[in-house]
């Protein structure tokens, strides 16, 4: 068969993505812009505005990047959810218009599911247990019979968000988790901090807020808070994470999303992995983020199996959840 | 620490804990439920974690007997060590028997399991990881609740509507063939004890858990745009 070739636009929160991937599973492209809020947290209006300006700059660079014009796009696929409405709206309305104009399939991605796909095709990991860990997620997740069926999840906020949160209100510099993991290596002394593991789902809130209120009453040092919370968090993702490990046997152990390139977390996932005798995967830098090679790729891998979104079915769906994706790339 | 006659035999190795059978401890067979030390973990949240829970575990076991639920009977509890020695509970688990009962018979079951949940959430007790490998069938075909390694004293409606919520997702991922009318039963059986009122009130905590759950970064946009809009002029 002639190489495929997919177009995948990213655009569930503050990242703008566009990638290009074939179908023998190379990147072509992977360009990115990404919104940073003036003040707090993103601004999903102010975010879809950033996106909209960007975007014909991105598209561009894409191509230039894979060296490839509009018209040797075979499909063009889109993150359809989920994510914040006003941001995947940009995109998709972006993935729709070119679609058309070049007369190609649209195919609508489910963003959770990205994020595994580019996992496994980096990492090169067949059927992996997968920790998918970002600024809006936080699932354990494994392929079984025909779906991602999800082994445990936050009940509240996901961890991304706890520390970026967090770095956010102790002044650190933005987007908060990584300049957070470098204090956390000052850290000396442990304080103790809310541990919220029920059954096989996490919740955060708890912890947040009370790392919250240590730091506003000046007693602790921020490093030791910054190692503590981090220390918690990613003691409760690895107590869920081993749990599901072990109830399914999986052969290998995947972290993928935003906060998979977090160092410790990494660690302790290795440690995890070498326990229960799986291999550890570790999504790329590049791919952790949100990015559209992710969308390009997963894109690709539906199209190829038979899937196709109509423009006049191709709503957003800000809520769509991983294990209702029918994947019908791996039956 | 008491004598130990007999070499203990690992039987179980779970994700938290290892489980041994002592054969001979002052004239009883033993199960030891040792919980595992973690090296990925600080050394000061993994001791507070094991400690915590052994005692805290310890404790509930006890409570719920007290609540009329049957579980192992208490031997020692060594918390140096995070220890727990304890009954040996004789039978099947639940889990893998399901398959092979006759319809009846397993809605019967998640009655009863439903009732003796009931009877946890009453006595202020949750389970925090109910699934049908933790309890045990015996030959007198009395149900016992074998692992209460997450459960807490509380009587949260919040709490209690993860308890359930647990038990159904549960269900769903490893019974699905027949998860929905077993978790009927289970309501049933859970009614009959807690009450009309009570137990309405727990259902609509697992949908608002479940919503809860489902669409994170949605209802943090919500929250944050929010914020935000009042500082938009």
């Amino acid at each position: 068969m002639d190489r495929v070739l997919c177009l995948g636009i990213e655009s569930t929160a503050d990242d703008l993505g566009v990638g290009i991937a074939t179908s023998e599973g190379v990147i072509l492209a992977n360009k990115r812009s990404t919104y940073t809020p003036e003040k707090g947290g993103i601004h999903p209006r102010e975010a879809a505005r950033h996106h909209s300006a960007q975007i014909g700059f991105v598209l561009e660079a894409a191509l230039r990047q894979a060296e490839v014009g509009p018209r040797d796009i075979d499909v063009v696929a889109f993150s359809q959810g989920p994510g914040m409405g006003p941001c995947l709206r940009t995109g998709a309305t972006v993935a729709r218009a070119a679609a058309i104009y070049l007369g190609v399939p649209l195919v609508g991605v489910n963003h959770a599911v990205a994020h595994i796909e580019i996992g496994r095709l980096a990492a090169k990991a067949r059927d992996p247990l997968t920790l998918f860990v970002s600024g809006g997620n936080t699932i354990v997740t494994g392929y079984e019979a025909g779906r991602y069926r999800i082994f445990g999840e936050t009940l509240d906020i996901p961890v991304g968000n706890c520390l970026d949160v967090f770095a956010r209100e102790a002044g650190l510099l933005y987007p908060g988790a990584p300049d957070l993991e470098k204090r956390a290596l000052e850290g000396k002394t442990f304080v103790p901090l809310p541990y919220l593991v029920k059954g096989m789902d996490l919740s955060f809130s708890g912890l947040l807020t009370s790392a919250l209120e240590k730091l506003h009453s000046g007693n602790w040092r921020l490093e030791d808070l910054c190692m503590s919370l981090q220390e918690v968090a990613f003691s409760m993702l690895g107590e869920v994470t081993e749990r599901a490990l072990a109830h399914t046997g999986k052969p290998g152990l995947l972290l993928t999303g935003g906060v998979a390139a977090n160092k410790r977390l990494q660690s302790i996932m290795r440690a995890i992995a070498e326990e229960h005798g799986a291999k550890s995967y570790v999504v790329p830098l590049e791919y952790s983020l949100d990015n559209g090679a992710m969308i390009a790729w997963t894109g690709l891998l539906a199209y190829l199996s038979g899937v196709r979104t109509p423009v006049n079915e191709s709503f957003i769906r800000p809520k769509w959840r991983l294990d209702e994706v029918e994947v019908t790339w791996l039956r | 620490m008491a004598s130990i006659e007999a070499a203990p035999r690992r039987i179980a190795k779970g994700a938290e804990a290892e489980l041994f059978l002592e054969s001979l401890w002052l004239g009883k067979s033993v199960l030891a439920k040792r919980r595992l030390e973690k090296k990925y973990r600080v050394p000061e949240l993994d001791k507070s974690l094991r400690e915590y829970r052994t005692i805290h575990e310890a404790e509930i076991i006890h409570r719920a007997k007290e609540a009329g639920v049957s579980t192992p009977i208490l031997y020692l509890v060594d918390v140096p060590c995070s220890t727990i020695y304890m009954e040996y509970v004789k039978g099947k688990v639940i889990r893998k028997i399901l398959d092979e009962l006759s319809t009846e018979k397993r809605l019967d079951f998640f009655h009863r399991i439903g009732g003796l949940v009931g009877k946890l959430h009453r006595a202020g007790i949750t389970h925090g990881d109910l699934t049908t490998s933790n309890m045990i069938l015996t030959e007198e075909e009395r149900i016992y609740f074998v692992d209460f390694g997450l459960a807490e004293l509380t009587r949260e409606v919040e709490k209690r509507g993860v308890d359930l919520h647990l038990m159904e997702h549960m269900l769903m991922s490893t019974h699905y063939r027949y998860a929905e009318e077993c978790f009927s039963s289970f309501l049933q059986g859970y009614r009959e004890i807690m009450g009309e009122e009570a137990t309405a009130e727990v259902v609509r905590k697992i949908e608002e858990i479940e919503r809860r759950g489902r669409y994170i970064s949605e209802r943090e946009v919500l929250e944050d745009g929010d914020e935000q809009s009042k500082q938009v002029p």
